[in-house]
Order: C-alpha cells, then sequence, then structure tokens
C-alpha cells in the first residue's frame, strides 16, 4: 500500500480530486455535527432552554444515573436482540439469493430493499394495525376460534424488536449477500470434494470468509436500532423508553441540549467502539488470509 | 417557485451561520420597521402550523383579499418540534407561528417574538374578554389565541360501565378497564391527571410535589394501553381503548357514536394555540394582517368547524351551527366554564426536574 504514494503529481491531484467530494461530505455532515454535538455536551441549559457557555462535566455525571443506565441497557438489549435475529434471517436470506442463478439475483435484491421506497413512518403504522387488539391477527385468531383473549403483540419489548427487524433487516442482508457472492460456489464445492459434510463446509469455509459482512451488517443494523425512537413510541407505545427517546425528549421536550448532547455521545462512543472492533477483527483477518495465499 | 426557494436558502443559510457562530454571543440584527415600505401586495408571508389546523381556503382567500403570497408549512409535530425547529434557525424563516400559549414566553425570552401592533389588529375586539386575559399573556401583547379549550377523559359509554367523573378513573381505573386505556405522553399533559387529583396546581415547581405526581402516575401506567398524543381517538373507534386521556376537540374525532368527553371534578387546564409574529420577519405588515384575517368571524368559526375546538371570538362563536354544537357538546362549554380552570405557564428552571420525572416515569 504505501508503495503507491510514491506516485507522481498528477495522480496526486486527481487522488485529490476524486477525494475532494467524500472529504466535504464527511467534514459537513459528519464531523461538524459531531463536533458541534461534543461541545454542546460540556455547556449548561438556562432556564429558558438555552445555552450558557460555561464548561461543566455536569451533564456526564447525570448520564450516569441509574435511571439512564437502566435505559442505556434496556437498549443495547433490545439492539442484540433484534441484530441476533437479523443476522439469522439476514443470512439465510442473502445464502438463498446469492446462490441462485444470477438473472434472478438483481430482481430478488430488489424485493429486499423494495420496502425502503415507502416512509417508514407509515409502514410502522401499518404494524400498529397487524398487531394492536383489534388488530388484523389477534381478530383473525379469535375468529378462527384460535385464542380467546388477545394475544400481547402491541407496546411491548416483542413489538419494538419486531418493529427494528422489519426497519433495518435489509441493511443485514446487502453487506451479507455482497460477502457471499463474491465467495463464489469454488470453495464450497472444494470444501464438499474433501469430504465436508454441508454443515462443516458452511462452519469451516462459508461462514469464517463471510465475516466481514457478517461484522458490517450486525453493525448497520446494531447502531440505528439503539438510536431509533419512532418505532419504540409507536409500536412500543411509549411504555418503553429507548436511549433516542431520551436524547429526543431532551432536545425537544426539556429543550436541554447540553444534556442531551451528552446522552448522544455515549451512542457515538459506543458506535466508535464497534467500528474500531470491525476495523481489527477486518485486520486480523486480512492477515490471516494473506497467510494463506 | 422562486420565492420558495429563496426563503429556503434563506433559511438554510441562516442556519449554517447560526452553527457557524454557535459561540458568538450577540448576532442579531436590527428589526425591520413596524410598517416596511414594501407595498403589502408585494409582501410575502411563511406562517407554520399542525397539519390539518388551517381550514381549506383560508389561506387562498387572504392571498386574494390582500396579493400577499402565503407560504403554508404544516411542519408542527409538537409544541416542542416548533421551538426546537426556531432554535435552530435563531427565530429566522417564519413570519407567523402557531403555538401553545405556555410556550409564548419561551419564544420571547429567546428574542424571537416581538410585540403586537393592535392597530393593525382590530379584530381583536371580536375576542371574548376571558380570551384577553389568558395568564401567559393577559393583554394579548404578544400572541393572539387561535383556538381554545380543556382537556378532560374521552370515553365509551358503552364499553365502560362505572361513572366516569375523577381524574382517578384514569390513575387507578375499574378492573374491566384494565390495558384499555391510554395517557396523553407528552411532557406538559403527562404528570397533569395526577397533580390535578392531588389538588396541586398544574404549573407547580416543587421538586415534593412533582415527585409525588410522578409516582403516582408510574403507578397508573401498569394498567395502560398506551401513551398515545396522536391516534388515541382511532383506538376508541376500534375499541382497543375504552378510555383516552384527550384534549376536547380530538375526542371529537372518534366516529363511534357512544363517544363521551367529561372534565372530571377535580378540573383541568384550560390552554390555548396562539399566533405570533417572529421578530425576525421582513413582512410585519402582512404578518398582522394574516392574523386580522383570521380573527374575521367569517373565518374563524371555520377553524370552529375543521377542528371542532372552540375559538375564542364571540362573533365567530355565534355564526357556529347549533347541530354541530349539539353533536359537540365541547363546544358549548362558555368561556367563563373555562377560564376556572388554570392555564399552563412556563417551567422555568422547574423544567429539569419535569423532564426527569418524566423521563423516569417513561422508564419504569
Amino acid at each position: 500500500m504505501a508503495r503507491r504514494d510514491d506516485a507522481g503529481t498528477g495522480n496526486r491531484a486527481q487522488g485529490a480530486l476524486f477525494l475532494g467530494p467524500g472529504l466535504v461530505y464527511w467534514l459537513a455532515l459528519f464531523l461538524v455535527p459531531v463536533g458541534l454535538i461534543l461541545v454542546y455536551s460540556f455547556f449548561r441549559r438556562t432556564s429558558i432552554g438555552g445555552i450558557e457557555y460555561t464548561f461543566t462535566l455536569d451533564n456526564y455525571v447525570r448520564a450516569t444515573e441509574p435511571l439512564f443506565v437502566k435505559v442505556f441497557l434496556f437498549s443495547i438489549r433490545t439492539a442484540l436482540i433484534t441484530t441476533a435475529i437479523a443476522l439469522v434471517l439476514g443470512y439465510a436470506t442473502a445464502y438463498f439469493i446469492a446462490t441462485r442463478p444470477v438473472r434472478y439475483r438483481l430482481p430478488l435484491l430488489v424485493l429486499v430493499v423494495l420496502p425502503f421506497w415507502t416512509n417508514l413512518l407509515i409502514r410502522t403504522y401499518a404494524w400498529i394495525a397487524l398487531l394492536n387488539n383489534e388488530g388484523l391477527i389477534n381478530k383473525g385468531l379469535r375468529g378462527l376460534g384460535i385464542i380467546e383473549s388477545p394475544l400481547p403483540l402491541l407496546n411491548n419489548q416483542f413489538s419494538i424488536v419486531v418493529g427494528l427487524l422489519y426497519a433495518f433487516l435489509p441493511l443485514m442482508v446487502l453487506p451479507l449477500y455482497a460477502s457471499i457472492e463474491r465467495l463464489g460456489p469454488r470453495l464450497r464445492e472444494a470444501g464438499a470434494d474433501l469430504g465436508g459434510s454441508p454443515t462443516s463446509v458452511f462452519r469451516r469455509v462459508t461462514f469464517p470468509m463471510t465475516i466481514p459482512g457478517v461484522l458490517a451488517g450486525c453493525i448497520f443494523v446494531f447502531v440505528p436500532s439503539l438510536a431509533n425512537f419512532i418505532v419504540p413510541d409507536l409500536l412500543g407505545g411509549g411504555l418503553k423508553s429507548m436511549i433516542g427517546n431520551l436524547i429526543q425528549q431532551q432536545f425537544f421536550q426539556a429543550r436541554d441540549w447540553p444534556f442531551g448532547a451528552a446522552l448522544a455521545m455515549w451512542v457515538i462512543a459506543i458506535t466508535m467502539i464497534l467500528l474500531v472492533f470491525q476495523a481489527l477483527m477486518l485486520r486480523r483477518e486480512g492477515r490471516m488470509s494473506g497467510r494463506g495465499a | 417557485m422562486r420565492p420558495i426557494a429563496w426563503t429556503r436558502i434563506a433559511v438554510t443559510v441562516a442556519t449554517i451561520s447560526v452553527i457557524a457562530a454557535a459561540c458568538a454571543s450577540d448576532t442579531s440584527e436590527p428589526s425591520a420597521a413596524p410598517t416596511s415600505a414594501v407595498p403589502l401586495e408585494d409582501q410575502e408571508l411563511v406562517v407554520s402550523n399542525w397539519a390539518a389546523y388551517t381550514p381549506e381556503g383560508l389561506v387562498e382567500d387572504f392571498e386574494k383579499e390582500t396579493g400577499v403570497e402565503v407560504t403554508l408549512l404544516e411542519d408542527h409535530v409538537n409544541n416542542e418540534d416548533v421551538v426546537g425547529k426556531l432554535q435552530a434557525s435563531d427565530g429566522v424563516g417564519r413570519d407567523v407561528v402557531f403555538i401553545s400559549g405556555p410556550y409564548v414566553k419561551t419564544l420571547l425570552d429567546n428574542g424571537w417574538i416581538g410585540e403586537l401592533d393592535h392597530s393593525q389588529i382590530p379584530n381583536l375586539a371580536n375576542l371574548y374578554p376571558e380570551a384577553t386575559e389568558l395568564a401567559y399573556d393577559p393583554g394579548n401583547v404578544y400572541s393572539v389565541p387561535y383556538t381554545w379549550g380543556t382537556t378532560g377523559l374521552c370515553y365509551r359509554t358503552d364499553l365502560v360501565d362505572t361513572e366516569i367523573d375523577s381524574w382517578l378513573d384514569l390513575l387507578a381505573p375499574d378492573p374491566s378497564l384494565e390495558g384499555k386505556i391510554t395517557m396523553l405522553g407528552t411532557e406538559r399533559w403527562l404528570l397533569q391527571p395526577a397533580l390535578l387529583s392531588l389538588g396541586y396546581s398544574i404549573n407547580t415547581q416543587d421538586a415534593a410535589q412533582i415527585d409525588e405526581a410522578k409516582e403516582l402516575t408510574i403507578a397508573a401506567k401498569q394498567h395502560l394501553l398506551a401513551f398515545d398524543d396522536t391516534v388515541f381517538y382511532e383506538k376508541l373507534d376500534s375499541g382497543e381503548a375504552s378510555m383516552v386521556h384527550a384534549w376536547d376537540g380530538w375526542c371529537n374525532y372518534a366516529v363511534n357514536e357512544n363517544v363521551e368527553f367529561v372534565v372530571p371534578s377535580e378540573g383541568s387546564d384550560v390552554f390555548s394555540d396562539t399566533m405570533v409574529i417572529t421578530e425576525a420577519s421582513e413582512n410585519k405588515e402582512a404578518a398582522h394582517a394574516f392574523i386580522n384575517f383570521v380573527l374575521e368571524p367569517e373565518n374563524h368559526v371555520k377553524v370552529a368547524e375543521l377542528v371542532l375546538y372552540k375559538v375564542p371570538n364571540g362573533p365567530a362563536m355565534e355564526l357556529l351551527d347549533p347541530e354541530i354544537v349539539k353533536a359537540y357538546p365541547n363546544l358549548g362549554i362558555t368561556p367563563e366554564e373555562l377560564l376556572a380552570f388554570e392555564t399552563e405557564l412556563d417551567l422555568g428552571d422547574a423544567q429539569t426536574a419535569w423532564s426527569q420525572a418524566v423521563a423516569e416515569i417513561k422508564a419504569s
């Protein structure tokens, strides 16, 4: 990699040209907002909901109060459950699509991203129509005489997980599909030729070789699940707060931007840790496959 | 469409400059003269309101009468969201803003709105005397009430067998209502049933009282179907909920004929959604003209017909079809009855304690 840096100035100018738009995007839409949140988190709320520019660590101290820790743990647990289910469902889906004949793959992928063409809010309300006590599922089951009183499908952790899973599953399928598709059938065939059972081929060949896709998919699902506030609000009936709800409440209802910023920094910190973890894993992965080659 | 684009660009530029100058102490510019030199018909207005809160044709009629070009933004999610939007743009980009009473002080304290010029709003004379005495802005110095109402319990008479007349019917419900109740989840209304049932002010800043109300609400949460500020009336219609904590006008959105609204015996609040003019508005003449236009009885009555809230305008209420009042009895609540209730006020520093209590209730 380092050798490429010795290229001539023409290449360097070209590099800057190609890098420019991305860099501007990254600066304007990532670094500046995150920087602002970081700065705000060290200030104080004024009594009119403005920002008093005196340095304080109070917001971070307050963020470690049992109430907020409890909400954090609930959010992490909910996001983990969502990610785990998404991994199983997403892997199966991606594997299925990647092993179809080439001409079917694109239409199948389009089906995966199709829900994105409709507003998330509308799709979330559709889940309410399905899951509520007088909804399609409960009414249907009661009509068939299978149940007597409605199943508790809405306004609990179950419905939050359903909503998050539904919203973010495509983000799991796409990186996994890319990984599995790139791997191709040959290594699997080689594994089978060498006497591996389908299970051990999957366990010892396919899965380890698609770890980068697994990591990417898990992060893509876990991070937005952790910070989401629409799903717990609508499908959770507002009865269970997640960290996104608390942050939203601080910015809007409480008009305490500094404290909201401190809570948001925790989410950003978790995201950063996950990304560093992913980078380390990938590097290790890279070294291992480098050795094998 | 070009004017809209320019407004958007102005808002964007303003937002960016606010962000860039986040740490600067004072970036305000001298406000425009009360009557600008631009003739009325060349002025433009950005009016922002909740969705489905502006009668159809109102804006068009105003444009026809005055020649002012109006952009109506129906982008208000709730009051907090409006404040957030104004905070993000430092009050720039909107001329007339609709917001609930207690937030008038918030906007004023932040310097985003200014005094109204009553000489430009002669139709203020149409307001009920009570509507000029609302505690958040006596004398309508900064705001003009658009609608007003109260909060209570909205229930299905065919699904509720017990008598409903107390906030305790919501907080400690009859076992038959278990899991069949929704409560308003917005900060200001969430603690209200508990505060009212305890006999405390709905604007209390006393930590012990807030705490007591919090405990009572946490206990009440166990009986709830959900917190709901938006579609509770649909839950009444489907039968998913038997009783909901509701604003009087919204109770009317349920189509089921067995739905009834009651104000509990402990009393309630009186709230008002108001119109204010931003300090940054460059077309204050048009903004005043717009408010004056809304206050015309034949215009203001359309608001009552659309949102089924009372409007604080005597001549307008007289124009209201008696059949509508019969169908929606909340429209018959008199100004005197309404004013017997407490008005929501800004909470000042106690806001943090309220928010903490609300967060604890939601997380419990």
